[in-house]
């Protein structure tokens, strides 16, 4: 596209491939997943990266590791559930969870912006602190650099994990078997709209919490209480919608879903309905989903309930024998549909 | 949730889906005016439980999908100008132009805002006392009041930096194009609840005595959406054709009477581009003459600015519900969410979109 026909000529053809990075590139959608797959898979290709998992697993000697990364740079800093330091941690703890490994040691990579106030600073470290504490992990090194006034958000932070696999199972989309059950750990949404609401300034009659917490303890009590876990997913950026999309991509099966097992609360649904946001694409910070064998799910369920106090963990759905790669939902009328992945960011509709 | 949950009740709507069953002899076409109704009706898949001599069509009644490309482009180019600070609802950023969109445009360093509420764009118009604010005042009659009101407001403070660019539509005009056009099949109408909401249903007794269509006005749920389409099914069954309301736990004859007081107040009908349909006379509203200074297209100086929509694109035909949108060739290929070529594909209300997200399964089959 010249800059000197911007409005000239009228093109009949759809916009192609954005020749900018937009702010749906990182939106957890469909955008971001064509960005991996044509810019870095290509670039770094290798067998361990092909997982397509939460982290990277690899053997040193007699053990094998769990290794990840993520980036935090959440407007506000500061919101009702938690921060971006305890987000920070709880993050890159539960990639490692989800790899089912306990996690052991972190990175953390501050930049932060000139001008930014030192108070705000502390707080956060604290929080960082309070939620390695909490997650049984150290942070043991880490870096500082600072940016011109302007060129940051007063905050980003970098973590990366390291974390031991203790155990001689295979979790991730390709261990995906048929007829297994799908469980979700909690209610979902939650994160997102917290964000949303202290983001915008919006007031609900309740104030609604992020769900953010570390999952690396009831993952791991699955795991020793001996069930088969076949393979694990947190719920962040896109929903409990592209996590399961994913999966089924992955993996090749079909995923047969229950819009009724799916728990929303109130408070969260209502928030939904002002803003035309489906909590199937919203956020969460301590959500996951485990696909287990059909006769564990039980055991999984009571597992994950021994650990959480405000939410109670529900079977979902079911892997089907069909190769068709696609998640398919029964509403709560009874009607079946497919859920896709949203394409960018949800963006609040009209009407 | 109150006043969800009932609504999205699986008994009370089997009860419903039962009754309409019985009552059917013949095949019938109902168009569900309003998008909002089209996307619950494709999400919940409540199409899918309707006897298969019933066949619904979908309307034009999705506000960003109506919005004419000339318009998008005339926000876009508004938009760039390095004093602009533009509002907009979010799901109008990703609609295409003739060229860019408006996620671009902010990509380009242009201050495009998503705002819930036109009077947050006013508040940031006397926040930024040297930029220019601009809201784009998209929508039926549902979103008027609230445009209006900000329009109002604008005027009554002197507040003189901000501006919307109008590009409101009516439902009863376009009823009434679909229903007079020579391909027209549908035989009753679900009418839009909010719509009515503010504007009440009088003005929809004229059209269903004209062309012999009931016209039902209808709520956004699964049971209000398979009770409205039972209504309309009964009245054809029985032969009559009245206006009758379903929502009535929003809707009142007379609708909201200070709202649409301050419509005609600040706006006035005016004829209309609809993308993929054309010009419809006294089919929107545009500012009155006594509120034409916040008129942003007279501001910007871009009002004699026009463009045509691609050929290929077979929205109107969708919008005015000739064609469903898995029989359009580029459909789930060439045109995807992702890369729409129209706004049905665009707006989550949009018919194509729906389709996309929940109905790709039928558009393969459709192409096999």
């Amino acid at each position: 596209m010249s800059e000197s026909t911007a409005f000239g000529p009228i093109c009949p053809l759809p916009i192609n491939d954005y020749p900018q990075v937009m702010m749906a590139h990182g939106g957890g959608g469909k955008l971001m997943h064509d960005l991996i797959e044509k810019v870095f898979v290509p670039a770094f290709h290798n067998p361990l990266m092909d997982v397509r998992h939460d982290g990277a697993v690899f053997g040193v000697g007699n053990e094998r590791l769990a290794f990840t990364t993520d980036s935090y740079v959440v407007k506000p800093l500061f919101f009702p559930g938690g921060d971006i330091g305890s987000l920070a941690v709880t993050g890159t703890v539960n990639d490692l969870a989800m790899c089912g490994a306990r996690p052991l040691y972190l990175s953390a990579g501050f930049i932060l912006e000139e001008g930014m106030e030192t108070e705000k600073l502390w707080r956060i470290v604290q929080s960082m602190s309070a939620a390695a504490d909490a997650a049984g992990v150290r942070l043991v090194t880490g870096d500082t650099k600072v940016v011109d006034r302007g060129k940051g958000d007063e905050i980003f932070i970098n973590t990366a994990g390291v974390g031991v696999i203790s155990h001689g199972l295979s979790i991730c989309p390709n261990s995906v078997r048929p007829g297994d059950a799908i469980i979700l750990s909690g209610d979902i949404g939650r994160h997102g709209i917290a964000i949303m609401a202290a983001r915008e300034g919006l007031e609900f009659e309740t104030t609604i919490e992020s769900d953010c917490a570390p999952l690396s303890l009831p993952v791991l009590d699955i795991i020793s209480s001996g069930v088969e876990v076949h393979c694990l997913r947190d719920l962040t950026r896109g929903g409990l919608a592209s996590a399961l999309v994913e999966i089924a991509e992955a993996s090749g099966y079909e995923i047969n879903i229950e819009e009724k097992q799916i728990a929303v609360r109130e408070d969260v649904q209502g928030a939904c309905e002002i803003l035309g946001f489906d909590p199937m694409y919203l956020a969460n910070e301590g959500r996951f989903v485990a696909f287990v064998p059909e006769h564990q799910a039980e055991m999984t369920i009571d597992a994950i309930n021994s650990f959480a106090s405000d939410t109670t963990a529900t079977r979902i759905g079911t892997v089907s024998e069909r190769r068709s790669a696609d998640v398919t939902l029964r509403s709560v009328i009874g009607a079946s549909r497919i859920v896709d992945m949203f394409s960018g960011e949800q963006l609040p509709r009209i009407c | 949730m109150k006043f969800i949950d009932e609504y999205r009740d699986g008994v009370a709507s089997n009860k419903f889906r039962k009754a309409i069953e019985r009552i059917t002899t013949r095949e019938w076409t109902l168009m569900e005016v309003c998008g909002g109704q089209t996307h619950s009706i494709v999400k919940f898949g409540i199409d899918e439980l309707l006897p298969e001599k019933i066949t619904l069509v979908h309307g034009p009644g999705c506000p960003v999908c109506v919005t004419p490309l000339e318009l998008i482009d005339k926000a876009i180019m508004i938009a760039s100008g390095p004093k602009a600070i533009f509002c907009s609802f979010g799901d109008m950023l990703r609609v295409p132009g003739s060229e860019q969109d408006l996620l671009m445009v902010k990509a380009n360093g242009g201050d495009v805002r998503i705002v819930y509420s036109p009077l947050d764009a006013l508040k940031i118009a006397q926040e930024n006392p040297n930029k220019e604010v601009v809201f784009f005042a998209v929508g039926f009659e549902t979103t008027a009041p609230a445009n209006a009101m900000a329009v109002h407001q604008a005027k009554k403070l002197g507040i003189r930096n901000f501006s919307i660019l109008v590009s409101h539509v009516l439902v009863p005009p376009a009823i009434e194009a679909v229903l007079s056009s020579p391909q027209n099949r549908v035989q009753a109408f679900l009418a839009a609840g909010h719509v009515c909401t503010v504007m009440g249903y009088t003005e929809y007794e004229p059209i269903a005595k004209k062309y012999n269509v009931p016209i039902v006005v209808t709520g956004f749920e699964p049971v209000d959406i398979l009770q409205g389409i039972y209504m309309c099914v009964k009245q054809l069954e029985e032969g009559r054709c009245e206006v009758e309301n379903q929502y009535s736990r929003s809707v009142q004859k007379q609708g909201n009477l200070s709202a649409q007081e301050l419509i005609q107040q600040v706006f006035t009908v005016v004829p209309r581009k609809w993308r993929g349909v054309g010009e419809i006379p006294e089919s929107g509203l545009g500012l009155t003459p006594e509120y034409e200074e916040f008129d942003a297209e007279k501001r910007f100086a871009v009002a004699a600015y026009t463009a045509d929509e691609p050929a290929e694109c077979i929205s109107g035909l969708v919008l005015q519900g000739i064609k469903k949108p898995n029989e359009c060739p580029a459909f789930g290929t060439r045109c995807t969410p992702e890369h729409p070529f129209g706004a049905t594909m665009v707006s989550n209300e949009g018919a194509c979109a729906a389709y996309y997200r929940y109905r790709r399964h039928a558009a393969k089959q459709h192409a096999a």
